[in-house]
Parts: C-alpha cells; structure tokens; sequence
C-alpha cells in the first residue's frame, strides 16, 4: 500500500485541487484555463477557490473554443510555460482533437525532440447517472492508444494528489482523466472508497507504478476509475465464500506497470479485466495480450467485462446494463474459480 | 406584422413550452429533495430549462414546414415545440421510455424526430454543420426546404460555427443560422469572452446578411425570421440572426448560480416575452377569454403529456444492443439476440 499516514481525509476533488495551488504557489509558470474554470470553480469542482488565490490572470475562464485554448495551452507548454487545460468532459474531444493528437502528443517526437509540451490535459469521464451518449463516455483506450502522451487514471483522493503533483512537473503532455463519480460532488454521491487521508505537504506517486488495492491468490481483477471500488465491493463479498481476490488499480495507462499485473497473474492464474470503456480495440484486449506475452503459461482462465461496443444510452435500465457492475464482476470472478 | 392567427400560434407554443419546462422542473425535483443526487428521481440525466428563451423558437419556427430541418442546441425544448414535435414521445424520451422519440436512447439534450426534420445535440455548435448538410441536400434536389441552425451565444465562439458560416456562404445555401443571446454560458458572461457585443456582426466576415433583435419580443423575431426564411427559400443564400433572450433558470437543473448578480434574474422577469406578446395580441383586439382559454388547452396537452410519458414502459436492458447499426452485421444481430433470450430466461 502507498498510502502514507495522516489525519485529514480529503474529496478526490479537494485533493487535486490541492496539489493543483501548491504547485501554482511554488512555480509562476503554472496557470489553468478552461471553461467555467475560474468563478464556478470546474463544473466537477476540480479548480474550486483557485480564482479566490491566484485571480484571472492564473484562472483563466476561455471561450468555448477547445481548439483554441487546448491549442494555445501547447503553444504555451512549447514555450516554456506549464499550463494546464481543462477539457470540461472528455466527450467534446471531438472539437479539439487535433491539437490534442497531432500537436500536443506528436510535437516532441516530430521536432525530433526539439521542443518539449509540458502541459496537463484535465478531463471527467464516466457515466452512470444518464446523461447519453456524448457526456458518459471514458475514452480510456483512444487517449493511451495515440503515442505521446501520458494518461492517468486516479481512484483515491490520495493517489489524485500525487498524480496531479506529478503530472504539473511532468515535461510531457499527460492527460489527467478524473472520474466525476469519484470527487465527491454534493450532487453526485461517490460510493465508498475515493475519499482518503491526504498528507498536507506535496508528494508525488510516479507514472507507471500500479496499485495492488487488494491481495489475494484466486484471481486477479485488473482495472482503473470507478471499477476500482466495484471490484472491490465484489472482492469483500466474494470473501465470505473464501475466494481471494487481487485487485490491481492500473493508475496509470501510459507508462504502464506491466510486472505488477503479469507477477499478480502468474500467482493466480486467473485475470478478469474491468474497464468503463468500450471492449473492442481497447484496454481490455491490451491488458491480456500483455499477460498472454509474459506469463501465457500461468493463464488459466481469462474474462473481459467492458461497456458491449454501444454508444452509453440515455435510460438507466440500458446504462445500467452495459456498465459493468460489482455483482458482474463478482460472477465473472466467481465463474474462473 | 404577423396575422392574428399567427400571432396565437406563437402564443400558444410559447405558453406550452413555458408551462411543459415549469412541470418537468417539478417532475425533475421528485426524489432530488432535499438532496439533489443527479442520478435520483423520475427524470434521469441533466435537464437544462429555456424559460425566457421561448420567443425565438417561435417566431422562428413560425417559418417553418415539416420538410424544413430544424437543429437545436442542448436547451431544447422551445425550439421543439414550435417545430411541432410531437410531445407525448418527447416527454417519454425525456423520461427514459421506450416509446420514447429515440426508444430512451437519447434522452432530453439528444432529440431526434425524422418526421419533423428536428434534432438537437449536446455538443456546442455541432447542429451547425449538419444544417448546412440538410440545406445543401435541398439545393442539390433543387427543393425549397431550408434549414435553421440554433446555438447560443457562447457557442459561436466555436470553429464549427464559422466554418459553416462559411461553407453555407460560398455555396450559396439555404440556411438560416440562430443564435439565443442570453449573455451567460454556464457561468461565463459574454463579455469575458468576446469583446463583439453584436453577435450577428459575425456574419458581415463573410459576406452574409446579419442582424440582432435586441429586445425579446416574439414579433420582431418573426419579421426578422420572415425575411431570412424567404431569402433561403428563394435561393439567396444564408443569414445570421442574433435574439437577445433571458436565461431564468441555472445553467441546468442544480447549478446554484452563485456566480450570478443578484439583481439579475428580477431585472430580466421584467423582460418576460409571454406578456408581452399578450399585450400584443390584446392590443389586436383578442378578447382575454381566448387567451385564457388557449393557455388552458396548453396545459391540458402538457399535462396529458406527461401522465401518458409516465405510464410507457421503461426499455428492456438488451435494447442497449439495438441500433447501433442501420445494417448490422451478422454477429453484431447473434449477439442481440442472445442477449435478449437471456433475458427472457430470467
Ligand atoms: C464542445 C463543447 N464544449 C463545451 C460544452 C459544455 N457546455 C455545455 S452548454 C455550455 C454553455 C453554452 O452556452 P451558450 O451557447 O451561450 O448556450 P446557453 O446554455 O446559454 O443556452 C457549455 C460550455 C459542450 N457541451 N460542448
């Protein structure tokens, strides 16, 4: 476990926002801009009170023109500043996905390393409480699958701290996608889990460096985000049988910790893949053939739960179907045994 | 100036509209208080309200024929009124039902009617380049259907926007672009974020004809709409119109609005198009029982609406599998249909 001791227990929300002032406080080059980043405070609450601290010129409210402002945050990041850009949900990519994937990932490497874009792509993902197919999305897989860029995925209020921190300080572009059932809104309750001690002082998780939430020898659950506290909800239940489950939080998908997971499968043989994002083409399918390289003997059983290739449905019998449940995951775990 | 029987229609769906959000807002609070959990209650999803919004929509759409295409922002419902959607399937899409316009895949900011030519989308400006699509199809066929494109003013900061502008401009196209100036998007007033006051100047970088209703009056968006619809319909190309509305409401339902001067929402209820319009239509000499009566009919459709969207079942989960295809390959049908009969099994 990372997880350090102390006293105060922090929102995954207040937690970035932390990290977010203390590295705005000890370096002038950090600046956010976004839609309604500055008097709302993040419409998931993710720059709350920075207006209060910094003022405009530091928390800077933009036109609602993706391609402009996620295209000047790489300008910027080029020359020499570190911005962080606020994509409000990470559906609208859309808009702006061409400084996102021709500029901001490709720049370092076309420049044959001549210019470096140390910036922070914020965005929320995640469904599951109805609001259709452009606003539920996680595009985990399309983000990690374009070169050059880092993605992280927190599920703690803790780890959101120390990938925030390191995310700022990073000199490469790193997508920092935030569950918005994770924060801890007063208007959309997280499940238990998100919200953790947080230490005060700034401290910094590295990429690339899973979590293993939970030890076990039957089966190992791998996934990110809000699947994290699925499995383990599913992990607690399936403990009264006496199955144990690992349970592997990814973290982070670029770089990606591929001992962890390998080194957990060839203990128990067994791997069971979670994602919120669409099954075909993605991180599911990545997460096997990485264990099928590694450790193919070890690999006795294999399940992939994922959302069935259909855009995210507005009812919420449909979207309750589609996104994998705990008691989904806690069969497709039990079904290995 | 509008005929009297025109005048009366307008009134009607600005009525209808006004009093179909009051009861969803009432509807959408059920099971949100007093904590309002996003997820709670008999209206799943976010709802963004248009009340102060209605007399664009209307004196627009007064325009306007089934075969004209409509497209509207993520603040619909105004806009779908006027445009004669039918409202029992809205208010079941709305309510995530299956007899809903889009079977409950879409939801309040996502609906589509084929029959009406109307649509609207959750992303900022993107209704913009498919209206140009629609009207370039009625060129190409050499119809006289035209298209309207609905966006805020906060939306025409947006490359989609211009880039329509454009394209509908150089092919001479019959589009009429819309935008509802309610000086606010979400939390941003337009003044931190452009510094052209006249949205409809936009249009004078492209050669195009623009202009802004400055006050929110239902009349003077017909007359203005009147011109720009004839001018698509006769093949003269495109126009920018720009209707000054008011916001009443938080950007959604939930946003506290704390960001908002005070002394805003009383000073814009004064500004309320509904009574004006019937000042207008009293000073037309339309007896007051009449109005009385048609605000009457409207809320009867509406209510009826809503008891009969509450009563439609809810859709089955393996419907989530349907129609992510028109054509759908072999497998993607096996798949369905297994797991509709596991379903069934259950
Ligand atoms: C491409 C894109 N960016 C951002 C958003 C988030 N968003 C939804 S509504 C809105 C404000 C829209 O303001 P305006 O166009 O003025 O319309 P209004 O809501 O005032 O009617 C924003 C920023 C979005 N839906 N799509």
């Amino acid at each position: 476990m990372t997880q350090q001791v102390a006293e105060r227990e922090l929102t995954m929300s207040r937690a970035m926002v932390e990290a977010i002032k203390q590295e705005m406080d000890a370096n002038e080059e950090v600046f956010v801009m976004g839609e309604d980043v500055a008097d709302y405070g993040g419409i998931f609450s993710s720059t709350t009170g920075l207006l209060d601290e910094f003022g405009r010129d530091r928390v800077m409210d933009v036109p609602i023109s993706e391609t402009a402002f996620i295209g000047a945050a790489v300008g910027a990041a080029q020359a020499g500043m570190r911005p962080i850009a606020e994509l409000m949900f990470v559906d609208f990519f859309g808009v702006a996905m061409d400084q996102i994937y021709n500029q901001m990932a490709k720049n370092t490497y076309m420049s044959g390393g001549g210019v470096s874009v140390p910036m922070v792509l914020m965005t929320a993902v995640g469904g599951t409480y109805s609001d259709a197919g452009q606003h539920s999305q996680t595009l985990y897989g399309t983000f990690a699958h374009l070169p050059g860029m880092k993605v992280v995925v927190p599920s703690t209020a803790y780890d959101a701290k120390g990938l925030m921190h390191s995310a700022i300080r990073d000199d490469d572009p790193v997508v920092f996608m935030f569950h918005k059932r994770l924060m801890g809104l007063g208007w959309m309750p997280s499940p238990e889990g998100p919200k953790t001690d947080v230490p005060e002082e700034p401290y910094t998780i590295p990429f690339g460096q899973a979590d293993i939430k939970r030890e076990g020898a039957d089966a190992t659950v791998v996934t990110l985000g809000l699947h994290v506290h699925r499995a383990c909800e599913a992990a607690r239940e399936l403990a009264d049988e006496g199955i144990e489950t690992e349970i592997i939080d990814l973290r982070t998908l670029v770089p990606f910790d591929t001992k962890t997971v390998v080194d957990s499968v060839r203990k128990t043989g067994r791997l069971i893949v979670v994602d919120e994002d669409y099954r075909s083409f993605g991180l599911t399918g990545e997460v096997i053939t990485r264990v099928a390289e590694h450790a193919l003997d070890d690999l006795e059983e294999v399940r992939r739960l994922a959302i069935p290739d259909v855009p995210i449905p507005y009812a919420r019998p449909l979207e309750t179907a589609i996104n994998p449940s705990a008691k989904q995951i806690a069969d497709a775990i039990r079904d290995t045994q | 100036m509008p005929s009297v029987t025109e005048l009366k229609e307008m009134y009607e769906n600005m009525v209808t509209a006004r009093y179909y959000e009051e009861r969803l807002q009432e509807e959408y609070l059920e099971g949100k208080q007093p904590a309002f959990d996003i997820s709670a209650g008999p209206i799943p999803g976010e709802l963004h309200l248009a009340a102060g919004h209605e007399a664009s929509g209307a004196g627009v759409c007064q325009h306007l024929r089934d075969d004209d295409t409509v497209t509207g922002p993520h603040r619909p419902h105004h806009i779908a009124i006027a445009k004669g959607v039918d409202l029992n399937k809205m208010t079941a899409e709305i309510f995530g039902r299956e007899t809903g316009l889009c079977k409950g895949k879409g939801g309040h900011m996502h609906l589509f009617d084929s029959t009406k030519n109307f649509a609207c989308s959750g992303i900022i400006a993107q209704g913009c380049p498919t209206a140009v699509g629609a009207a370039l199809a009625a060129k190409k066929r050499g119809l006289d259907s035209v298209a309207v494109a609905f966006l805020g003013e906060g939306a025409i900061d947006q490359g989609g926007f211009f880039e329509s502008l454009n394209l509908a401009q150089v092919q001479q196209l019959p589009v009429v672009f819309v935008i509802e100036d309610n000086d606010w998007a979400i939390s941003m007033p337009k003044d931190r974020v452009t510094d052209v006051k006249d949205g409809s100047m936009r249009a004078k970088g492209h050669g195009m004809p623009g202009e802004r209703i400055d006050s929110n009056d239902a009349i003077a968006v017909y007359e203005a709409a009147k011109e720009a619809v004839s001018r698509a319909r006769n093949g003269n190309g495109p126009t920018l119109l720009e209707v000054q509305v008011h916001r009443h409401m938080g950007h959604f339902m939930g946003d506290a609005e704390a960001y908002r001067p005070d002394d805003e929402i009383e000073r814009i209820k004064k500004l309320d198009p509904i009574p004006r319009l019937e000042k207008d239509l009293l000073n037309e000499g339309v007896e007051q029982s009449e109005l009385d009566e048609i605000r009457t009919r409207s809320h009867e459709r509406v209510d009826e609406a809503i008891a009969w969207a509450k009563e439609q079942p809810e859709p089955e989960p393996h419907e989530a599998l349907e129609d992510v295809f028109h054509n759908p390959p072999e497998e993607w049908v096996e798949a369905a249909n297994m797991a509709a009969a596991q379903e069934g099994d259950d």
